[in-house]
């Protein structure tokens, strides 16, 4: 793991009127790092993920994401990116390959790099006989891995992602943070937010959200030495009790 | 019936959370039929039309002048010849020229007869038609008036009364229409939209496990609609009384009555197409591209059922606006009571069955 | 360039991927337009008449024979109480009524002097307008074979008479078909197009792809681009097969060239796209955004000079109207299927809808966010 920080963020911000959605976090990720994001919902994850992203505009404070500022510069971000919403969002109306080749197109990519990619890729994800068939029709797991191999196909720098395993059997969970790992061992950050604790144990650096705020960051095995803990589990909770806003 | 409470109370929830919605909804038909209470009107007022005088004598500037003092028509700067009228014409400045011989008054008064001619712009038609036929009762007019002062024997004359609109006002007309237009399309396509939402999010499914009867369900999110409707109907009433001037010489239970009927009808309609309707945007295709003109054009209220054609006469029988339109006519502006209306009455309420009949049938075919 | 070529074969996919859809943006104009145009007629036919004849003399009834041969009346109720026929009004069996006092003939032989009462059913003002007028027309013209009777003026007529001609240009036989076709075809093109690109891009919203496309580095004009060709296309389309319906089901022929009306077309068709993306880009839900497009398409629709004139409209709605699309495009739709007129002559509406398609499309743009 290098030293290089692909992402930094210094007392970032975001209020939605009176709300404090996520209040002046500042953490940074070196490169090639899994990076997970852990809090109860409503914690702010989301939000803190979306400015890295440029989907929402911080109210205060700075961040860069892969070199570039997020006020001026979140369009040169977006081409170093990927990301894949808690919500699913490939077009359930297009085919495998329609979904591939659209976002590997409108990411610039080449046709050739866009053929010969998506045939390995089918093949890994075990799909070359679904490569034809409406997105709308394959089982929840399967839908989930492809979301993120597609926002992978383009070779980002980081990625994102937000509950990528919500809803999936424990066999996809594992397979799908052996993909997670793949991505990592290519020198992509992975940046990931979840509320599944046992998956906080696979990330390198853990950040645990209350509140808006970030309340303790380090590897999973510092956090249960710091506060006692048999397994992340009980740093979690005795963290998560201090939390005064409601779930939602 | 506490399951059923709870259920309604989600929908409202659903709608009054949703303010740009809810508020779209309730001002939508205020400012409707303010608009085109105001504006419409097939009648055809100030028009404007030009003479191409050739006569230049009394009786010539006697007709031109009843012409302009009638509000149907706006003289424009005189026509020298005739190729200007299909210049005038092509430009748009005038709808009307009346081309009036030389020695018109001569002919008059010694042989008792000139003409006039009318030239009109008939790329519009009904307008042409109509002015050609404002302009010939105004030569009537004056020609009577020729005849009085002359003292003629047998004369017959006529006495004529404007029932129900004497000032012979659009809103008459177009505020019973415009009523059941807004009724009708934002009733059907809200209640349509909002089941076909819920099957399009999958939240239609867990709806139907729960142990309340699928038709209740299906009730529940129709009943903030109605009341919805309720508002907006006693606004638009209220508008239309204060506003507008359109009276209400009927009785208002009737009305509101018939009011809600209706509603109800359209709430079924939009229930219909949702169990046909596979997407959002397909429900909207129906109840808006596929219902909006057919309202329009066969409810009654811009051109009288009975002078389309027989076949067409017959398909406007299943226009729901069709029926209601008459009721309100009749109720609010006539005055009459349930007694001229009970055949409309019924056909509503058959055509509410029919819907709601059809709806269920579709809707256990595809839960089997 | 390569990266709208991605876009709108998606687009394209998508539009196609649902028949449902791609079924109703055919048929439901074909349908509509051969059916709706018959229905638009103004003329007045079939008035239906009620007679409260109280004289019951040879007069009266040739008073009646001659209405009702007239064509345009059709006797539904003859007695001898106004009451009665009133009621024929009340129930709508009836439009008008003529009343024929006592003595109606004896007056006229004896005080040279009579008089006929006629009310009229005014709740649509011009049907009961035109209505009086030919009833009052009818009533001249037996009083005038009345007075032949009575009195031997074979040279001249004995009342002065002026003779009306009337001819109807541009639409000499006045087939309103040549008018209300084009017409009802420039309504169900606006509709389709508003409701198509209203929908569209609230619907990716909804659904959560937009957020995929929006943390791509996708140009925000691609992305509008991208749904507006499409749709262009199939508009253009709609239109190509309004035009054969107009041939073969009602033999209309625009007078002008078809050039003219496919470039005026073709730059409407941005505009009211142009409007429907500002709607969506406006809108959170799918059903906000319909709302808004139903609540635009009324005013559009009846405020657009097809149904009722925009010159008889009060000052203030005929400025609103200066602001609606459609009213520009019936009357080049008038202008050029009738008249015959070119290119020149529709300048300044076409100048004006440019406008209209370059603004809306630019502030769909402007604000179409792709970061909260």
């Amino acid at each position: 793991m290098g030293n290089e920080k692909v992402i930094t963020a210094e007392q970032l911000t975001k209020r939605f009127g009176d709300f404090v959605a996520v209040d002046a976090i500042s953490f940074e990720v070196s490169k090639g790092e899994i990076f997970g994001f852990l809090g109860a919902n409503g914690a702010g994850k989301t939000t803190a993920m979306r400015m890295l992203c440029g989907l929402s505009l911080p109210t205060s404070g700075k961040a860069t994401v892969a070199g570039f500022d997020v006020f001026k510069q979140n369009e040169s971000i977006k081409k170093k990116i990927g990301y894949m919403s808690q919500k699913f969002s490939l077009y359930e109306d297009l085919t495998v390959k329609e979904n591939i080749r659209f976002y590997g197109g409108i990411y610039g990519k080449s046709d050739s790099f866009i053929k010969e990619k998506t045939e390995k890729l089918l093949q890994q994800l075990h799909l070359t006989n679904e490569a034809n068939a409406l997105v709308r029709s394959l089982p929840l797991g399967w839908k989930q891995k492809l979301a993120f191999s597609v926002a992978i196909f383009h070779e980002p720098d980081i990625v994102f992602l937000d509950e990528p395993t919500g809803g999936v059997d424990p066999v996809t969970r594992r397979e799908f943070w052996n993909m997670i790992y793949e991505a990592s061992a290519r020198g992509i950050t992975v940046f990931v937010t979840t509320h599944y604790l046992d998956e906080a144990e696979y990330c390198n650096r853990v950040s645990i959200m209350v509140d808006g705020k970030i309340e303790a960051l380090d590897t999973p095995a510092k956090l249960k030495e710091q506060y006692h803990a048999e397994s992340m589990d009980e740093v979690f909770l005795q963290l998560a009790r201090k939390a005064t806003r409601s779930d939602g | 019936m506490k399951q059923f409470i709870s259920f309604i109370r989600k929908e409202f929830y659903h709608i009054f959370r949703d303010r740009k919605t809810m508020l779209i909804l309730l001002v939508m038909p205020i400012v409707q039929i303010v608009i085109f209470g105001f504006a419409l009107t097939n009648e055809v007022k100030n028009s404007k039309f030009s003479v191409l005088d050739n006569a230049h004598d009394a009786a010539s500037a006697a007709l031109i002048q009843q012409l302009d003092a009638s509000q149907y028509f706006e003289l424009q700067s005189n026509l020298h010849s005739y190729n200007d009228i299909s210049e005038a014409f092509k430009k748009g400045t005038i709808k009307l020229a009346v081309v009036i011989p030389e020695h018109f008054s001569d002919d008059l008064e010694h042989q008792n007869k000139a003409q006039v001619q009318l030239v009109a712009d008939a790329s519009d038609p009904n307008v042409a038609n109509t002015l050609v036929n404002y302009a010939g009762a105004v030569i009537l007019d004056y020609q009577d008036r020729i005849t009085q002062d002359k003292k003629l024997p047998y004369t017959i004359n006529t006495e004529i009364r404007m029932l129900y609109n004497p000032q012979l006002k659009g809103a008459y007309n177009f505020v019973p229409g415009v009523m059941a237009m807004v009724l009708l399309l934002v009733c059907t396509m809200m209640t349509a939209i909002t089941i076909v939402k819920e099957k399009e999010m999958g939240t239609m499914e867990i709806m139907l496990v729960s142990p309340l009867k699928p038709l209740l369900i299906i009730i529940a999110k129709a009943i903030p609609y109605l009341l919805l409707s309720i508002v907006n109907i006693i606004s638009i009433l209220l508008l239309s009384v204060f506003v507008l001037d359109v009276p209400i010489n009927g009785s208002i239970v009737l009305l509101m009555s018939e009011s809600i009927l209706f509603t109800i009808v359209s709430l079924s309609l939009g229930l219909l197409i949702s169990t046909g309707a596979s997407s959002q945007q397909t429900a909207m295709f129906i109840s808006l591209v596929g219902m909006f003109l057919p309202t329009v054009m066969f409810s009654g209220f811009m051109f009288p059922v009975e002078n389309m054609p027989k076949p067409l006469q017959i398909i406007s029988n299943i226009v729901p606006a069709k029926w209601y339109y008459i009721i309100v006519r009749s109720v609010m502006i006539k005055g009459v009571g349930i007694e001229a209306v009970w055949k409309e009455t019924l056909v509503l309420f058959g055509m509410m069955l029919f819907f709601l009949g059809m709806a269920f049938k579709q809707f256990k075919i595809r839960l089997a | 360039m390569r990266t709208l070529k991605f876009i709108l074969q998606k687009e394209f996919r998508q539009i196609f991927r649902d028949p449902a859809i791609i079924r109703m943006i055919f048929l439901l104009p074909v349908i509509q337009l051969i059916i709706l145009p018959m229905a638009a007629d103004y003329e007045i036919k079939n008035i239906q008449l009620a007679v409260a004849d109280h004289d019951h003399s040879t007069y009266s009834r040739q008073l009646i024979n001659k209405i009702t041969a007239s064509g345009y009346f059709k006797l539904v109720d003859y007695g001898n109480s106004y009451r009665q026929s009133f009621g024929e009004i009340e129930k709508d069996r009836a439009d008008l009524i003529l009343e024929i006092p006592q003595q109606f003939e004896k007056q006229l032989v004896r005080e040279d002097a009579s008089t006929l009462f006629i009310a009229v059913n005014a709740i649509n003002g011009v049907k009961g307008g035109l209505g009086s007028a030919y009833l009052r027309s009818i009533i001249q013209d037996y009083n005038r074979e009345v007075r032949m009777q009575w009195i031997q003026f074979p040279k001249f007529s004995p009342e002065p008479t002026i003779e009306i001609t009337s001819s109807n240009w541009f639409n000499p036989l006045m087939n309103y078909k040549f008018f209300m076709v084009p017409g009802i075809l420039v309504l169900l093109l606006t509709m389709i197009g508003v409701n198509l690109t209203a929908i569209n891009i609230v619907r990716e919203k909804e659904i959560g792809t937009i957020e995929q496309i929006n943390v791509t580095p996708i140009k925000k004009y691609h992305f509008i681009l991208g749904k507006l060709i499409p749709f262009w296309i199939l508009g253009l389309v709609v239109m190509t097969l309004g035009f054969v319906v107009a041939r073969v089901v009602y033999g209309i022929i625009p007078v002008g060239s078809f050039a003219t009306i496919y470039i005026f077309a073709a730059v409407y068709l941005l505009a009211v796209l142009g409007l429907g993306l500002l709607i969506s880009t406006y809108a959170a839900t799918q059903q906000q955004s319909m709302l808004i497009s139903f609540f635009i398409m009324m005013i559009f629709i009846l405020m657009g000079g097809l149904y009722t004139s925009i010159d008889s409209m009060p000052e203030w709605a005929q400025w609103i109207t200066r602001f609606n699309p459609v009213s520009y495009f019936i009357e080049v739709m008038r202008m050029v299927v009738l008249k015959g007129s070119g290119l020149a002559d529709i300048k300044q509406q076409l100048l004006i809808i440019s406008g209209f398609a370059v603004v809306l499309n630019a502030w769909a743009i402007y604000s179409y966010r792709k970061r909260s």
